[in-house]
């Protein structure tokens, strides 16, 4: 491929360096992008910057609002990334999400008035057996009638969404909730327990920490995680050293619908405290870009989850002190994946200047 | 004494620290068949890149027909007359011959069939101009090339390789048309590395070795072993003694196995009958698209059968005809595919991660783990002991030159010991050192009591190696000959099907 007077070389191994180098530079890039495009609204771009990329790390209550925000991306960011690497594509976190949610809150709908210590870890239990439970379909459909994985995902994502509206303004209203599409308030033994106190962030956060060097420990060490890569890299070689695509493609929706389900659970039994429509706020796309962020790497996708609260807690901000509109975050999240995926060429590919190359 | 067509002093082209050319010279005079000749990575295909405008020279000076040039594109070379073509060759199947040519040569369809149709009579290229290129053989779509590049009238055409993918009958054809083409006044420029065809056809030889020029000859006043020697820069080791064997137990059986294949352009098997022996090497003969690739992915496991015709494919004492890949290794079996990229090995993925792709069950894992420190020594044996030329084992599988990955894949299956190793296209596109070292592997392999079973192309490899020959031609399994008793014309019966009927 030529670039005027370049040409793009392929690299006898990825740059390590560059592979570093190459979000930070995403990340500045996107950065001067949508300054620009708020001068050209007429914001002042050094207090939406303020507000969106300086304030919520500068004091403790709104960075402890980041990591709460981070939690659940962290966790279903890790998931898919298992996934993506094999080129399973479960685009349907955000219904495993929803299943989590409903499969941990059972227990608090139906009894009121539990307590006890085990309580919420049976909760998380439940979510992630939700949100397995919704893979389990695509994963079907996938192996037996080859039908994508994309589009099941994503269709069994508006069906969980339909299923919990049918919850709340049925079986599972609260009957002394005033007509709002609500379950009841969990008890506290139906919480999770908080990390910090004086701060919303809870177990949760540890909960995805671990997760994360489990799916490191996965994807550097176990010869499972290795067959996955093989898998997505080049499914030829997969098939030519037997490893089969059925287990592939089923522990790749298994693991993601986990992680998703695990994440809702700790949605509702954390920050919420209850089960109600607002908790399908989009965790289950935002971590997608997250994971492609983080290179669908595990101790990249820590940075690129960090960095995406930052712009959700951020972005609130700047709608209030600099009026800036909703979908200024979107642009930012979408003009940071786009930044990142033209610099991500960099690290397997090197420009050449062509002596010859420079004409008209 | 006229200028000649093209002249080349002191080309140099270097990547990086590699030193692709040296101060290339070349002269190649009007109506003249004009070898290159060289290993692999000796800087042929480097140079034919320069002459052709892919890449520019970083010092030399290029002359055509007497002025100074300096292309810079194809399109420019082609301009000045020059065409190519190329190995790999560049052409939609899913378009008829005539829409292919279009894409490239200006003017409306029916004069552009006219034309393919007098080209083709003129020069032996006879093809149909509304065919679509899926249907075309091999021989058919490298005729659509050659046409292609006529259509441009040039004064010098490059031919990279064009007989690797021919078989014998095919390249008798090729030749009679490069004479007809250099009688009309087009030189061509011929890149390979088969000695023989070079003494049968060229009038020159330019030999390149490690990107500098050794010599240029009339390959028709040397015979063979001098050419090898300017080329490879010592005399070629001498072919293995056959050594006296009794072959042992049967490793491999088919009994008249029929396949079908998902392919809609897979060629379908009949009756496929074979039975190899621990100790000896059977080799399938045959030009490739008749069936080879489908034959592989049958005895490999990639491709399996129904429960009910487990029996069909018997290998080391078990009916694995519904095993996958994975088991049937269990058992002792190894392979060698004939792509190596992608299939025999990830290219992103380093050579130590691609020791564990089949390597993995000579105790690379404790307990589903990866033993790095195992996979590291495996990958270095196999590097050393197998001549794989690399920077290191952190290198990753795409850098490597075809030949060297061959001969990592190729060590890699061996080192696992098998009972039973298949090898596909073992050399092809590998240089002749490379080659004589892997098959003088396969044949320890056998004398060490393995059952081998090689697919080739070229029949002079399989009758140096192989102790019984059979044909694939269209799906169909010829029967079995030892190869003592038989002559290179036998197998080329059977290779064109002359032999219907007959056979026995």
């Amino acid at each position: 491929m030529r670039l005027g007077g370049f040409r793009l070389a392929r690299r006898d191994r990825a740059s390590r360096k560059l592979a570093v180098v190459a979000p930070i530079a995403a990340l500045l890039l996107s950065i001067a992008l949508n300054l620009a495009l708020y001068v050209a609204m007429g914001r002042n771009p050094v207090a939406v910057f303020h507000a969106m990329l300086i304030e919520p790390v500068t004091s403790w209550s709104s960075f402890s609002e980041v990591l709460l925000k981070m939690t659940p991306l962290l966790l279903i960011a890790q998931g898919l990334a298992i996934g993506f690497r094999a080129k399973v594509i479960n685009i349907g976190a955000e219904g495993q999400f929803i299943l989590g949610a409903i499969f941990a809150s059972a227990i608090p709908v139906w009894f009121p008035q539990v307590t006890g210590a085990w309580v919420w870890p049976s909760m998380i239990a439940l979510g992630g057996i939700g949100g397995m439970l919704w893979a389990i379909v695509p994963a079907i459909w996938r192996v037996r009638l080859n039908a994508s994985e994309i589009l099941v995902t994503l269709m069994m994502s508006l069906i969980a969404a339909q299923l919990l509206n049918f919850l709340l303004v049925g079986p599972w209203k609260d009957p002394m909730g005033f007509n709002f599409p609500q379950s009841v308030i969990f008890p506290l033994d139906a919480t999770l327990p908080l990390l910090f106190p004086g701060t919303r962030v809870n177990v949760a956060l540890a909960i995805a920490l671990i997760w994360s060097v489990v799916c490191w420990f996965h994807i550097q060490r176990s010869f499972q995680g290795y067959q996955l890569i093989v898998g997505g890299l080049a499914p030829q070689a997969a098939g030519y050293a037997g490893y089969s695509q059925s287990r592939a493609i089923w522990m790749s929706l298994l693991i993601g619908g986990l992680a998703a389900g695990l994440a809702g659970a700790a949605e509702v039994a954390g920050p919420v405290g209850q089960l109600q429509r607002s908790i399908a706020s989009g965790y289950g796309y935002s971590a997608i870009i997250v994971a492609y962020l983080g290179g669908l790497h595990p101790v990249g996708i820590v940075f690129s989850s960090l960095l995406i609260a930052i712009l959700y807690i951020g972005g609130d901000n700047a709608m209030v002190s600099a009026g800036l509109p909703i979908a200024a975050v979107r642009v930012f999240q979408g003009s940071l994946l786009v930044c990142y995926l033209a610099a991500i060429t960099l690290v397997r590919f090197r420009l050449i200047r062509e002596p010859g190359g420079l004409r008209a | 004494m006229p200028a000649p067509l093209l002249a080349i002093r002191g080309l140099s082209k270097s990547y990086g620290r590699v030193h692709a050319n040296r101060s290339i010279d070349l002269t190649v005079e009007e109506g003249s068949i004009h070898a290159i000749l060289g290993e692999n990575g000796a800087g042929k295909s480097t140079l034919m890149k320069l002459i052709y405008g892919v890449e520019t020279p970083d010092a030399g000076q290029v002359t055509w027909r007497g002025d100074p040039v300096r292309p810079t594109s194809p399109a420019e070379a082609r301009k000045l007359g020059i065409g190519m073509v190329f190995q790999h060759f560049s052409l939609f199947e899913t378009l008829t011959v005539v829409e292919n040519i279009a894409l490239i040569v200006p003017g409306r369809s029916a004069a552009l069939v006219a034309r393919i149709r007098d080209l083709g009579r003129e020069y032996g290229l006879e093809v149909d101009p509304r065919a679509h290129v899926h249907s075309l053989s091999v021989g058919e779509r490298q005729r659509v090339e050659i046409i292609r590049c006529l259509m441009t009238d040039p004064r010098l055409l490059i031919l990279d390789e064009p007989t690797s993918v021919l078989p014998p009958q095919s390249v008798t054809r090729l030749f009679q048309t490069l004479r007809r083409l250099r009688d009309r006044g087009v030189s061509i420029l011929f890149i390979s590395h088969k000695l023989e065809e070079i003494r049968a056809i060229c009038d020159r030889a330019t030999i390149l070795r490690d990107g500098a020029v050794t010599g240029t000859v009339d390959p028709r006043d040397h015979d063979a072993t001098e050419l090898a020697t300017m080329m490879i820069g010592r005399d070629m080791p001498p072919p293995p003694p056959a050594k006296a064997h009794k072959p042992g137990k049967v490793a491999l059986e088919l009994a008249g196995l029929d396949h079908v294949p998902d392919d809609p352009f897979g060629q379908p098997l009949s009756r496929i009958a074979l039975r190899l022996h621990e100790g000896e090497i059977l080799g399938i003969a045959g030009v490739s698209g008749n069936g080879q690739a489908e034959l592989a992915r049958l005895v490999s496991g990639e491709v399996t059968l129904p429960d009910h015709r487990a029996a069909e494919v018997l290998m080391l004492g078990q009916a694995v005809g519904d095993l996958g890949a994975a088991a049937r290794r269990d058992l002792g079996f190894a392979f060698v595919p004939e792509e190596r990229l992608g299939r025999g090995a990830v290219p992103e993925m380093s050579l130590a991660d691609n020791t564990l792709l089949t390597g993995h069950r000579a105790g690379l894992l404790r307990r589903g783990l990866i033993d790095r420190a195992r996979e590291a020594d495996y990958t270095a044996r196999c590097i050393r002991d197998f001549d794989v030329r690399t920077p290191g084992p952190r290198t990753e599988a795409g850098a490597l030159s075809g030949g060297n990955l061959q001969k990592f894949i190729v060590g890699r299956e061996i080192m696992l010991q098998p009972r039973l190793l298949f090898v596909s296209q073992p050399t092809w596109g590998v240089d002749i050192g490379a080659a004589t070292a892997i098959r003088r592997r396969l044949v320890a392999m056998r004398d060490a009591g393995a059952a081998v079973l090689v697919i080739s192309e070229e029949i002079e490899e399989l009758f140096e190696i192989c102790d019984r020959i059979q044909v694939l031609n269209a799906g169909r399994l010829s029967p079995s000959m030892t190869v003592r008793d038989i002559r290179v014309e036998d197998v080329g019966r059977h290779m064109i099907g002359a032999t219907e009927g007959g056979a026995s």
